[in-house]
């Protein structure tokens, strides 16, 4: 990942960010011409096997990136927008917490955290109204998607207990 | 059996009790989600994907015509009303409606943005069904050498042709052809680029990059611009009725939009941004009310919104005859036939005409209901746009999680959510354009089948593919299509191409 903090450069000099951008398209076409070798040729009497097209993407890569850096080194590359970082590290963190939860409290509750940390990156003032708020719609969703339209989503406790008050109720 | 009959024949499918409701649930979320600022007709279809998991092919692809002109219409709205356009192709319905809508008559530009893309989605549907038959026709004599050409063509075009810098275009499009050798090689079963990773093996979906990159993405990028831009939603004040003189406006600007956008979106020339901006330019060139233009014009409104819609519709010509998807919202469709086993091209018509015919005609009974359900609701889908932007992008991230935990809930298949929604940002920061990305991993690979079958053939020698005539006349196409407009930029001519932009969709 390229982006982070980029000072604007509005003078026309050696773009930084996009001398990395540069490098990272070099060490894609690296990284895919080390995995090619790998392979064994079998299509031999084609003259192309399951390496070639790959090869040519790497090597078209490589020559992006020496044009990127070019443009890099010329300053030629567009200005870019003041970017801020806390937001866009709360979002981060609320997608991280995601994944780390949604195995132990399910989907509502992990979602909801989600939920809280995003919203609270683009501007809500408090955090904890958030979370209980996405719970409550990320469970709305469970209930719509899992039970509604079966679609396998991960069930925690709270889950659980809609399902049994759900099904427990005399039809 | 001709056209008509298999239209009628797509009409009875269409009309059966559980596909109008298929198709009246996909229009009303689609425009429910198209109507958000933000979203556009791409990320609605790749949100939305999740819904049609467990319908039959034939009704999951009803609902996604629904959802498909959905977007579109619900993206008029919000430009309209907002002055922020959740897709390239509605930047042009901004600039006009917006005016309409800040002097009070943003009633009347919600009307010929309606009609007119009713009018455009009823005409472009039935040139889709009169002209994809004789597309395939055509595209049945078709080898693997003329795929292969016609989908560089498809490449250069999406990538190069149009926006502000062909490298910039272009290493998009090749970031989105490296993601695209990721997984399993068809011909010989050798995993490519997995790194001892099984999740890898089956490659990477369209539908994760696409939800990562539109969804994450452009929250992370909203996010990142602070508070800077303020948004104002402008009451629908007085009557949304057209007055006469405003359909005397109207509906010439309707037919010139369709008969831009069509051919348009029905060859591999660029999307619905495209034909929006000529139509636009068109409409200034032919009004009689020039200086209406910027303050609130409305062949403004009516021309692009209509070419906006037909060219939705051509885009299908394409994806349905040839498999071969123009724009990022086809790409996603593609990836929804596919999760069927299903591969649009010439032999579906054939193998499977009643879904084809079934899909061609339920995105005519689209069109009529949301002529039925947009003028009358326009007052809910306004409160849709009032919703505070912490809890919108909340929303939006719920969604676009939802999609990926409902399929596949591994840990990799989450870490690449976010960290090509890390891509996706960083993209949009430095101008890199986004759709090349989608569509190099879709088509990047069905690509590189249909050139190892092209050089099998010939035993590896590539001069086969220039002694087709028609592979020849493509690639040679296709190489004007990348030369020309660089040609065009060094001579500080580049501004018009900028222009039209690819920047979302």
């Amino acid at each position: 990942m390229t982006e982070g903090n980029h000072p604007t450069t509005g003078k026309r000099r050696p773009d930084r960010a996009a001398l990395i951008i540069a490098a990272g398209l070099l060490l894609l076409a690296v990284v895919i011409a080390v995995d090619m070798q790998r392979l064994s040729n079998v299509a031999s009497y084609a003259r192309i096997g399951p390496q070639t097209v790959p090869l040519i993407i790497a090597m078209c890569l490589a020559g992006l990136a020496i044009w990127t850096a070019i443009e890099a080194w010329r300053g030629e590359f567009p200005e870019r927008e003041p970017q801020e970082a806390r937001p866009v590290l709360w979002i981060v963190g609320g997608l991280l917490a995601q994944i780390a939860l949604l195995r132990f409290t399910g989907f509502s509750i992990a979602t909801g955290v989600l939920f809280g940390f995003v919203a609270y990156g683009l501007g809500r003032k408090v955090l904890w109204i958030g979370i209980p708020v996405g719970i409550i719609l990320a469970l709305a969703v469970w209930i719509l998607f899992a039970m509604g339209l079966s679609l396998t989503l991960p069930a925690g406790p709270l889950e659980s207990a809609i399902q049994s008050l759900l099904r427990g109720q005399p039809a | 059996m001709n056209t008509f009959d298999f239209l009628m024949q797509g009409i009875a499918v269409a009309t059966m009790p559980m596909n109008l409701l298929y198709a009246l649930i996909g229009v009303t979320l689609g425009t429910a989600v198209g109507v958000l600022p933000g979203i556009g007709p791409a990320l609605t279809v790749a949100l939305l994907l999740p819904v049609t998991y467990r319908l039959d092919p034939a009704g999951s692809l009803i609902m996604f015509a629904g959802i498909y002109y959905g977007g579109m219409y619900g993206g008029s709205t919000t430009s309209i009303l907002l002055n922020t356009p959740g897709e390239s192709a509605s930047i042009v319905t901004a600039l006009e409606g917006n005016k309409m809508a800040r002097a009070g008559r943003g009633g009347p530009a919600l009307a010929t943005a309606a009609i007119g893309s009713f009018v455009a989605g009823l005409l472009a549907t039935l040139a889709l069904a009169f002209v994809a038959p004789w597309v395939v026709s055509f595209a049945l004599a078709f080898g693997p050498r003329e795929y292969f050409a016609l989908m560089v063509l498809a490449f250069v075009t999406v990538s190069a042709t149009f926006g502000d810098s062909t490298l910039r275009g272009l290493t998009s499009l090749f970031l989105g052809l490296a993601l695209g050798i990721f997984g399993i090689d068809q011909q010989t079963g050798q995993a490519r680029m997995t790194f001892g990773v099984p999740d890898l093996l089956d490659g990477i979906e369209v539908t994760t990059l696409a939800v990562a990159m539109f969804a994450i993405g452009e929250t992370l990028y909203v996010a990142a611009q602070g508070s800077r831009v303020a948004e104002k939603v402008e009451a629908v004040r007085g009557s949304i009725w057209m007055t006469a003189t405003d359909w005397a406006r109207s509906w010439k600007a309707w037919l010139r939009g369709t008969l831009i956008g069509f051919p348009i979106g029905a060859m591999p020339a660029g999307g619905a941004d495209v034909a929006s901006f000529l139509s636009y330019a068109a409409e200034k060139r032919a009004s009689k009310h020039k200086h209406e233009f910027g303050k609130g014009a409305i062949e403004g409104v009516a021309g692009p919104e209509a070419a906006n819609n037909a060219s939705a519709a051509g885009t299908l010509v394409p994806l349905l005859t040839l498999g071969l998807p123009t724009t990022a919202t086809a790409a996603i469709m593609l990836a929804g036939f596919q999760q069927y086993g299903l591969q649009p091209g010439p032999l579906l018509f054939t193998s499977n005409p009643q879904l084809v015919w079934g899909l061609i005609a339920s995105l005519l009974i689209a069109n009529f209901m949301l002529l039925i359900l947009n003028l009358p609701l326009i007052g809910l889908w306004v409160r849709l746009l009032t919703i505070p932007k912490p809890w919108l992008y909340g929303g939006i991230l719920l969604f676009a999680t939802l999609g990926t935990i409902g399929a596949n809930p591994s840990l990799v298949e989450l870490g690449m959510l976010l960290v090509f929604g890390l891509l996706g940002y960083g993209l949009r920061v430095f101008g890199f354009p986004i759709a090349p990305v989608v569509v190099g991993l879709i088509l990047g690979p069905m690509a590189e089948q249909h050139l190892r079958r092209a050089l099998a053939i010939s035993q590896g020698d590539p001069i086969v593919l220039l002694t087709s005539p028609i592979s020849a006349t493509l690639l040679g196409l296709a190489a004007v299509a990348l030369i020309l407009p660089m040609v065009l930029r060094a001579m500080g001519r580049g501004k018009a191409l900028s222009q039209l932009a690819s920047d979302s969709d």
